[in-house]
């Protein structure tokens, strides 16, 4: 597979290392009410779509970029790459 | 008797003779055979056993998907197994042997698996092994693993070197027959860079197969210019005998080049074989047309070939399999092969046709309407049987028998990610549907274009297109006049009435009463067919019977061939030895080696070493008159305690940290508190995964208010570093944070012992004070040593002992080691090894890796006070779940022998005096055991339920793995100075 860096162009999938869905980015707060059952939810409870899936890649042998890869699980084309601290921060995190 | 099957003409360099032997016999071929073109000429029509029934078979084919012809090549370290002879280029010198027979080829033991087919039908293995089940260890998987299998193995290293490569080009174009010609001509022309890859030795395909006229000349002309042409080209390279084997995602393809098989050894330094890994902008698969068989009663004898394959062997190799061949097809192709054989003086006694309406051929009897119902000759065909259109019986005389059933689009590489063909009824076969993967075109008889004219437009128009989708232009070339027959057969796969077997797949004895009785079970579906009867399984993976196979359980239905199924292929398109996907990756090179600064003194020392991930560490450094691991080790260990000794510890992970945010970061990251750490001290930090469980331990050394320096165990310098940048990237993005890792960068030695500051003192520049007072425990400062080195100094200590971490930009590694033993010397300094250093943390009570084991918590570590609960880190939600917190925790404890002299080892498991020894009375379990050369006796850690309650406690620690039982008292797990009185003084 070929992952196209939105810093480096395109690279091969060999120098990522994968970790999953990018939900991950979606931590929660740990002093919500309801801290205990969001933590076990954003741990464990992933979607696993058939067609596009967004996951995170992380470009170990690179220039350590986290990034967001939206990926076609059926046919694996990407169709989007983005970094992951714009991600994260889009998501309203921040410090 | 020498070649006396070989014809004039072909492709062969008659002016070099080669020899070679099979099965200890020799014989002689030309420059340009194959081995099984030149078994053929030498008429040898035995080349091997059958995988089940042991049945005797010879060529039937002449490509890379033959069933039958698989042999054993070469010999010593260089023996190679199941290499199909049909597609091994001779060379003189070559040694060959036929596999799958006891004693002999000939006479086969074994062959007594061909009277009991009744039993070793579809599915047999489920059926017979089943019962009673202790059976199976010990009695039928021995026998069946004996019996099963083809060729063997010579058990010793691998003599050649296998490279990978990588490549890239706008067009790659897959087969150089008349399409894949036809397309790197064109796109050779417009000036894209074209990669031609072809399996075979000569460019050409079917045009040098087949005895047929492109424009006014033998098509192996144009076929010699087009290559004149190509190679000329710089834009252009031309890559012989590599099979694309694999198209994968993103349009890369994977390709074996074959550099050296054809000699008896590669040249010096050159590759056996190369795996060269692909990047085209466009790919055109131009991989021809497999032919099929026909099935009928004992269609398995040597003789009994592929119609095309006997041509191709009459054309280009000037072989014929037999004086006199009958010839047995559905379609015009068959009566191809007729003219060909005549045209070279061979006896044609019949052409079978299957069709009414068959054509006639002169100077042949052609029986229209007749089939092939049975054949005679146990180890080479003598004779065919035919059942003529009016029901009369005939037999005739022949040595072989060419058989055409039609040919298959060879589409391997269009269904790699997942697309299916699509069924068309003009050849009755399939085609590569329209939604070919991304990148990806078509051409030839691989699309179902099976004319020679069809197959030059396409591969022009294709290449037209894939320059288009990239954005070249090229030009039509002028194509030769070329034959434009029609394809059309009558679909016939197999004879009606046979009583006995006629076999579907040739490589696994599958016949067509095995698909009946796999249909008749339940087994409809194509894909339980195959697990069930192994059809279209192992070397050729039923490139010649996959269809056929299709075909008759469509027929057992009453379906259609498509609504039955289709075939589905995966990669590799031809068997790819294991040496060539490891590459240079063996032995010694399977994985880096990481050496650190010092390691060459470490080898002066004479040290042993141990692997620790990829780095070499010295275990320990015995000396003269020392015979056991332990005497040294026990030395090195009392020598820490006594005065001083140094240990390399360079593998450490260490992560810079900078930033105004960077204690606030280190305070997300450790379970432990860090933001209000001084400038000037180190703290020992544990980090915990986010499910709550304790991953990594380490230490963190502020030397700025802005400027951490953060050390990981060596196991885990990597994913702590990555998990940091996550936490950084993903979670805290607007942080002012930045890292690097700096393992490499630094060298790092302890040096521990009571004397430890003594030495340092030596070493360190004189306005450093380093004075108890000055530089107390847990203090880190940069200072420079030696007159100005820099270097950063650290009083931490995993041993107990007063001790110090001393680290140097990694160059003065070397150096430093050799001042630090120079000054140490007054003290009897000692280097201490991986071994040692574990002993003396586990005297101290320190966790480590074994402790950190991925199932324990802070809690269960005895950290739990450190563990902060005021604030945000990975980990501290879930690390407050019930079940992490609850009653019966296993906490780390100490453990000794209740009589001195027993010995303890890590993996007992801890049971109550009274209770029996079963997992519902586990107290817990040993993690760490040593021989203490400071206590005198085998102590170790562990964890046990409460363990803290329960010291002074004796309980039994078993081993059920490999028997016995030690009484051991629980102590607390701080055995050496357990007030911390030697750390700080």
């Amino acid at each position: 597979m070929i992952i196209p860096h939105p810093l480096l162009g395109p690279r091969d999938a060999q120098e990522f290392t994968y970790l999953g869905d990018a939900s991950l980015i979606n931590r929660p707060d740990w002093q919500s009410e309801n801290a205990m059952q969001e933590f076990h939810d954003y741990l464990y409870l992933r979607d696993n779509p058939a067609g596009l899936h967004r996951e995170l890649w992380f470009h170990e042998q690179g220039d350590r970029s986290w990034l967001v890869v939206t990926r076609n699980t059926m046919t694996h084309e990407i169709t989007q790459v983005e970094l992951a601290s714009d991600v994260a921060r889009s998501h309203g995190r921040s410090r | 008797m020498t070649q006396v099957n070989r014809l004039s003409g072909g492709r062969l360099d008659r002016s070099k003779s080669l020899s070679f032997s099979f099965n200890g016999k020799a014989y002689k071929g030309y420059q340009g055979d194959t081995l099984a073109s030149a078994l053929l000429a030498n008429d040898v029509r035995l080349v091997g056993r059958s995988f089940k029934s042991h049945r005797p078979r010879g060529i039937f084919s002449a490509g890379s998907e033959e069933p039958n012809a698989l042999v054993e090549l070469g010999s010593g370290a260089r023996q190679d197994p199941n290499t199909r002879a049909t597609t091994t280029e001779l060379f003189d010198g070559l040694t060959a042997r036929s596999q799958n027979h006891w004693p002999s080829l000939k006479y086969d033991l074994l062959a007594v698996n061909d009277r009991l087919s009744g039993f070793l039908t579809a599915g047999f293995y489920y059926k017979t092994f089943t019962w009673p089940a202790t059976f199976w260890e010990k009695l039928y998987e021995p026998i069946i693993r004996r019996a099963a299998g083809l060729g063997s193995l010579s058990m010793q290293n691998d003599p050649d070197l296998y490279d990978k490569g990588f490549l890239h080009c706008d067009l790659l174009v897959i087969g150089a027959g008349p399409a894949g010609l036809a397309a790197a001509l064109t796109a050779g022309r417009s000036g894209a860079r074209v990669l031609l890859a072809e399996e075979e030795f000569l460019l050409g395909g079917r045009l040098i197969a087949e005895d047929m006229a492109l424009g006014d000349d033998p098509a192996a002309h144009w076929v010699a210019r087009v290559q004149a042409e190509l190679s000329s080209m710089d834009n252009v390279r031309i890559l012989l005998r590599t099979t694309v084997n694999g198209a994968y995602d993103h349009g890369v393809y994977s390709a074996l080049e074959r550099v050296s098989d054809h000699m008896a050894s590669p040249e010096q330094g050159k590759p056996r074989q190369v795996l060269w890994r692909i990047y085209p902008k466009q790919a055109l698969v131009c991989t021809g047309a497999i032919e099929r068989p026909i099935a009928f009663e004992n269609n398995d004898r040597p003789g009994v070939m592929l119609g095309g394959a006997v041509r191709a062997y009459a054309n280009r190799w000037a072989v014929t399999p037999a004086q006199s061949v009958v010839v047995f097809t559905n379609s015009n192709d068959g009566h191809r092969t007729a003219k060909d054989l005549l045209g070279k003086g061979i006896s044609i006694p019949a052409i079978i046709d299957i069709r009414q309406d068959a054509p006639r051929l002169s100077g042949v009897e052609v029986l229209a309407g007749a089939q092939v119902i049975d054949s005679s000759g146990r180890s080479g065909l003598k004779s065919i049987k035919a059942r003529l259109a009016n029901g009369e019986i005939r037999s005739f005389a022949c040595g072989a028998l060419a058989v055409s059933g039609g040919w298959n689009p060879n589409l391997s590489l269009t269904c790699h990610q997942r697309s299916r063909p699509e069924w068309c009824e003009d050849i009755a076969s399939f085609v590569p549907r329209r939604d070919l993967p991304p990148g990806q075109l078509v051409a030839g008889a691989a699309r179902g274009d099976f004319s020679t004219s069809r197959a030059l437009q396409g591969g022009m128009n294709e290449a037209l297109k894939a320059l288009q989708n990239i954005g070249l232009t090229g030009q039509g070339i002028e194509l030769p006049k070329a034959e434009d027959a029609d394809p059309s057969l009558t679909p016939f796969w197999h004879v009606n009435g046979a009583k006995g077997r006629a076999w579907v797949d040739l490589q696994n004895d599958v016949t067509v009463k095995d698909v009946t009785l796999a249909h008749q079970e339940g087994f409809r579906s194509v894909e339980h067919l195959k697990r069930y009867t192994t059809l279209g399984m192992a070397t050729d993976q039923g490139k010649t019977s996959n269809i056929g196979g299709l075909a008759v359980m469509a027929e057992l239905t009453g379906k259609a061939i498509p609504e039955t199924g289709t075939t589905m292929f995966r990669p590799p398109y031809t068997p790819v030895a294991l040496g060539a996907l490891a590459g240079r990756s063996v032995g010694k090179d399977f994985h880096p080696t990481r050496k650190t600064p010092s390691h060459k003194w470490a080898e002066e020392q004479g040290a042993v070493f141990v692997e620790t991930g990829n780095w070499l560490r010295a275990q320990w450094f015995p000396q003269p008159g020392e015979t056991h691991w332990r005497q040294t080790v026990d030395r090195e260990a009392r020598a820490v305690r006594k005065s001083v000794g140094v240990c390399d510890v360079t593998t450490l992970g260490k992560i810079d940290v900078q930033g105004s945010d960077a204690a606030t970061f280190l305070n997300k990251i450790y379970a432990n508190g860090f933001a209000k750490l001084q400038v000037g001290k180190v703290r020992y930090g544990i980090m915990l995964r986010e499910d709550g469980i304790a991953y990594d331990d380490g230490t963190a050394a502020r030397f700025a208010e802005d400027h951490f320096v953060v050390t990981t165990t060596t196991a885990n310098a990597v994913l702590v570093y990555r998990n940091m940048e996550f936490a950084r990237q993903c979670l805290w993005p607007d942080l002012d944070v930045q890292m690097i890792s700096t393992t490499e960068a630094w060298a790092q030695y302890a040096i521990a012992g009571p004397n430890s500051r003594q030495v340092l003192q030596k070493v360190v520049d004189p306005e450093h004070d380093i004075s108890n007072e000055a530089f107390p425990f847990m203090a880190c400062r940069e200072v420079t040593i030696c007159g100005g080195l820099r270097a950063r100094l650290f009083r931490i200590s995993f041993s107990g002992e007063l001790a110090y971490e001393l680290a140097v930009p990694a160059r003065f590694g070397d150096a430093l080691i050799r001042s630090l033993m120079a000054a140490g010397a007054e003290y009897d300094v000692v280097p201490y090894g991986t071994e040692a250093l574990g002993v003396l943390r586990v005297e101290k009570g320190h966790a480590a890796g074994a402790e950190l084991n991925g199932t324990t918590t802070s809690l269960n570590l005895g950290l739990g006070r450190m563990v902060s609960k005021k604030k945000d880190f990975i980990g501290a939600t879930l690390s407050r779940r019930d079940g992490l917190n609850g009653e019966d925790q296993l906490t780390l404890v100490g453990f000794q022998p209740v009589s001195k002299g027993d010995f303890i080892v890590s993996g007992m498991h801890l049971m109550n005096n009274e209770a029996p020894t079963d997992a519902a009375n586990d107290q817990g379990y040993l993690t760490s055991a040593i021989h203490s050369p400071n206590l005198g006796h085998s102590i170790g850690l562990g964890f046990l339920k409460n363990g803290h309650d329960r010291l002074g406690e004796t309980l039994r620690a078993v081993n059920p793995l490999e028997g016995g039982e030690v009484a051991v008292e629980v102590l607390s797990p701080h055995f050496i100075d357990p007030e911390g009185e030697r750390l700080r003084d």
